[in-house]
């Protein structure tokens, strides 16, 4: 179906006696913000790996943009647009930001076995870079060494590199992960400008930013998903109620 | 500032040998070029231990690769540096790839253990040629030939000769280090998760590095070959390894010079405990030229806890405070 | 009023040549719940590693039951009582939950009713389940719970809880609240970080705003839920 940018049929997992996947089926739609919420513990962070390419599935399928890439390797599913950002943050700490998404660039842009030429006379990685870190609002700090960054900016750089990537599909793991108020709401409006050129598959206990994000949601539980809907239904759903929102839902 | 470093100890290795020819102590260009030759060996390990964050603990596989290739060629008649030298690396890059495609496949403590295993192999199996030596080593009647006029037989030839490869090698690794390929290595060390995240084959990069660090290896154990005049086993066995391993951490893992600067200090530290007496130490030892290598363990130990970047990281520190 | 059981004053702290703390000043009294609140980067934690002396204050004091702290270390702090829930929980992947909690039990406050590994099995019925679990196998709530626990089962003088909500699904933070209000009705004396105000306003008895380093504002939670323009300036809500 040309409309699913995404889809996840069936994905199961065990590692050893506990199942970790449980026969996910999942889509998500092009140009959709699809929010994934569930209990600790629920295999949200199993499932993501499996999608992005870093760990098998026992058995299943993932189809990305028509093409079956179950039994592609990672670097080759971001080739193919489909990238992910880390609940801890992933960045490479001892080089500069712009450096950071430079690197991101450069797998996409030629051969990385080059030997002679110098990287920092390829303005052209560096103009993009530069580009990119204005995009996730980190103007100012390209030339600071990751690092020394606050959080609040390395969750933005972790953001950045996933999205420097030119993915069609962008899986963000707990983008909000230590952000205080005021900084979340700075993420949230960085993704929904980001939405207007990508997909989004966003895991998030922060439910103001699921709810303010999120096209539709899905419910995983012990490995399987109750239930997807709009934020509406879900948060009428008893059995999300039950598993996982309770009963005061706050921010 | 490094580069004007660079440049006075080049000018100053290019006139020593003159200056030992007018000194009557040849024997000194003799002792450098072995050091220059460690210099190349242990820049190779540096690529890969250094700039590409892998620990290999059997990097003496590739030196000993090369110098039996190189060993082998002259024995059976084939003495032209031009075929055994690039023989010699073709040789161990294509053992780094081998050992590295298994190697690679693993990570840290295991890593370091199965590139120790496979170089032991290689020494056993060395040892076990008896055709060219066994353990007994193989001597050479002669060193490898270049034409031109230019007599390997001849020290100070032989040191220039040596000199020009150091200096070729470390040039090629700067390029490299800076260019796309060093720069995918140096992050593939830094978060080799992410780096499979954003697109990059890590593994092709992480065994093209290895196969590299190898060639350059056996390109050392060619020279060293020539230098001794005689190839044994030993060149294989592990504590070659380590003492490569030593030379790069002590010089500066990372650094371009680290490699150098290790050779240098170590080799060089090593030769003026056993052959100069100082005068109060021996008052308080005696025997302490015997023991040199305890001297060598105690300096490296103040490396460690005062200097962990190395030699080289020192200054490289100390530039950036005078920036 | 109850004794002084933490006293804060002019707390300077530096991370190498970056100052982060500028004078703190802050009490608290036995029996009494504390929240410490402010943007993130302005020293909260930096406070809370000050008081365990597992940062070095540079200057001030820190004094626990009228004894002086600020230069001891850390284990001897914990050993005076003071048991921290650290951000990232910090449990012990490789032991059960029992041998987590059973590795530091005691009774550090002399108390006649103590914590015992048990009783925190009876305040947490989902660790009772995993008690044969091992750390790394809970879930991010059963990590906290177990957090907790282990800091319960010393039987603290003060108990310090640094975004004890983090990162964990609603249900979980719900159960994480209720939790800590049954301690404040045990009377145990907590500092507690966190990020949601409303909550915070229902649980602690007190606030201390810290802003760039140091104390913006101080006072009781009728007084921080009559004012929410200092919601908006100090915590960005």
């Amino acid at each position: 179906m040309a409309e699913n940018l995404l889809r996840i049929e069936s994905l199961h997992k065990r590692f050893g006696g506990i199942v970790a996947t449980d026969g996910v089926t999942l889509e998500v739609e092009r140009g959709e913000v699809h929010a994934l919420i569930g209990p600790n513990g629920a295999g949200k962070t199993t499932l993501i790996a499996q999608i992005s390419g870093s760990l098998a599935p026992d058995a299943g399928r993932i189809v990305f943009n028509g093409a079956d890439i179950t039994s592609l390797p990672q670097h080759a599913r971001v080739t193919a647009g489909l990238a992910r950002s880390y609940q801890i943050t992933s960045i490479f700490k001892r080089f500069s930001v712009e450096q950071n998404l430079a690197l991101a660039v450069q797998a996409r842009s030629g051969s990385s076995f080059g030997f002679w030429r110098p990287v920092a006379s390829e303005t052209a990685l560096e103009d993009e870079a530069r580009a990119i870190a204005s995009q996730v609002g980190l103007a100012e700090r390209v030339n600071a060494i990751a690092g020394s960054l606050a959080h609040a900016e390395q969750r933005s750089l972790e953001v950045g590199l996933a999205l420097a990537t030119n993915p069609k599909l962008l899986l963000l793991d707990e983008p909000m992960a230590g952000l205080g108020p005021d900084e979340s709401q700075r993420m949230i409006a960085l993704i929904h400008h980001l939405r207007e050129s990508v997909s989004v598959l966003l895991v998030e206990h922060d439910m103001d930013a699921v709810f303010q994000l999120a096209d539709r949601i899905s419910v995983l539980v012990s490995g399987a998903i109750i239930a997807t809907g709009t934020s509406g239904e879900i948060r009428a759903n008893e059995e999300v109620r039950r598993a996982y929102l309770g009963d005061e839902i706050t921010g | 500032m490094h580069r004007a470093f660079a440049l006075v100890a080049l000018l100053a290795a290019i006139a020593f040998p003159l200056v030992m020819q007018a000194l009557d102590q040849v024997y000194y260009v003799t002792m450098a070029s072995r050091i220059l030759i460690y210099a190349l060996a242990a820049t190779s390990l540096n690529l890969v231990l250094g700039y590409g964050g892998m620990i290999s603990f059997g990097h003496a596989a590739f030196v000993g690769a090369g110098a039996y290739t190189a060993s082998v060629m002259i024995v059976e008649g084939l003495p032209s540096a031009w075929i055994g030298w690039p023989l010699a690396m073709a040789v161990s890059g294509l053992l780094a790839l081998a050992i590295g495609a298994i190697s690679l496949r693993t990570r840290g403590v295991y890593f370091i253990m199965i590139t120790l295993a496979f170089a032991q192999m290689i020494y056993y199996l060395t040892i076990s040629m008896k055709a060219y030596g066994g353990d007994e080593g193989l001597s050479l009647t002669q060193r490898s030939t270049l034409g031109f006029g230019l007599d390997l037989k001849d020290d100070l030839t032989f040191y220039y000769i040596v000199l020009a490869i150091l200096v070729s090698a470390v040039y090629l690794i700067s390029r490299l280090v800076n260019a796309r390929f060093g720069r995918a290595i140096q992050a593939i060390r830094e978060n080799e998760t992410r780096m499979e995240a954003i697109g990059y084959p890590t593994f092709r990069f992480k065994l093209t590095t290895f196969a590299i660090a190898g060639a350059l290896g056996g390109l050392a154990g060619a020279l060293l070959a020539n230098q001794n005049n005689y190839v044994s086993p030993g060149i294989l066995h592990w504590p070659e390894s380590g003492w490569l391993m030593i030379m790069v951490i002590l010089g500066g893992v990372g650094h371009l010079y680290g490699g150098i600067v290790g050779a240098v200090g170590l080799l060089g530290l090593k030769q003026l405990l056993e052959n100069y007496k100082i005068g109060w130490l021996a008052a308080m030892y005696p025997n302490y030229q015997q023991h040199s290598e305890l001297a060598v363990g105690v300096f490296l130990l103040a490396v460690v806890l005062y200097a962990p970047q190395g030699i080289a990281g020192l200054f490289a520190r100390r530039s950036k405070k005078h920036g | 009023m109850s004794d002084v059981l933490l006293k804060i004053t002019g707390l300077q702290t530096a991370y190498g040549q970056s100052q982060v703390l500028f004078g703190i000043e802050m009490e608290i009294r036995t029996g009494e719940v504390v929240a410490l609140l402010g943007r993130n980067g302005m020293g909260k934690t930096t406070t809370v590693r000050s008081i365990m002396g597992l940062t070095r204050a540079s200057g001030g004091a820190i004094e626990l039951r009228g004894k002086r702290i600020e230069r001891a270390s850390p284990d001897a702090i914990a050993r005076s009582g003071v048991a921290l829930v650290p951000e990232g929980r910090q449990i012990f992947p490789n032991l059960t939950v029992r041998e987590n909690l059973e590795a530091f039990a005691g009774n550090r406050n002399g108390t006649s009713a103590p914590w015992t590994v048990e009783k925190v099995f009876r305040l947490f019925p989902r660790l009772a389940e995993r008690a044969s679990n091992m750390g790394n196998q809970l879930s991010g709530g059963e990590q906290q719970m177990l957090a907790i626990g282990r800091a319960l089962v010393t039987n603290p003088h003060l108990m310090i809880l640094d975004e004890a909500t983090e990162g964990l699904a609603p249900l979980i933070r719900e159960e994480i609240w209720a939790c800590l209000a049954e301690l404040r009705r045990a009377g145990q004396t907590i500092l507690v970080i966190d990020k949601y105000v409303e909550r915070l306003i229902k649980l602690a008895d007190r606030h201390t705003i810290i802003e760039r380093g140091r104390v913006a504002w101080q006072g009781t939670s009728a007084e921080l839920d009559a004012d929410h323009g200092l919601w908006h300036r100090y915590l960005g809500v």
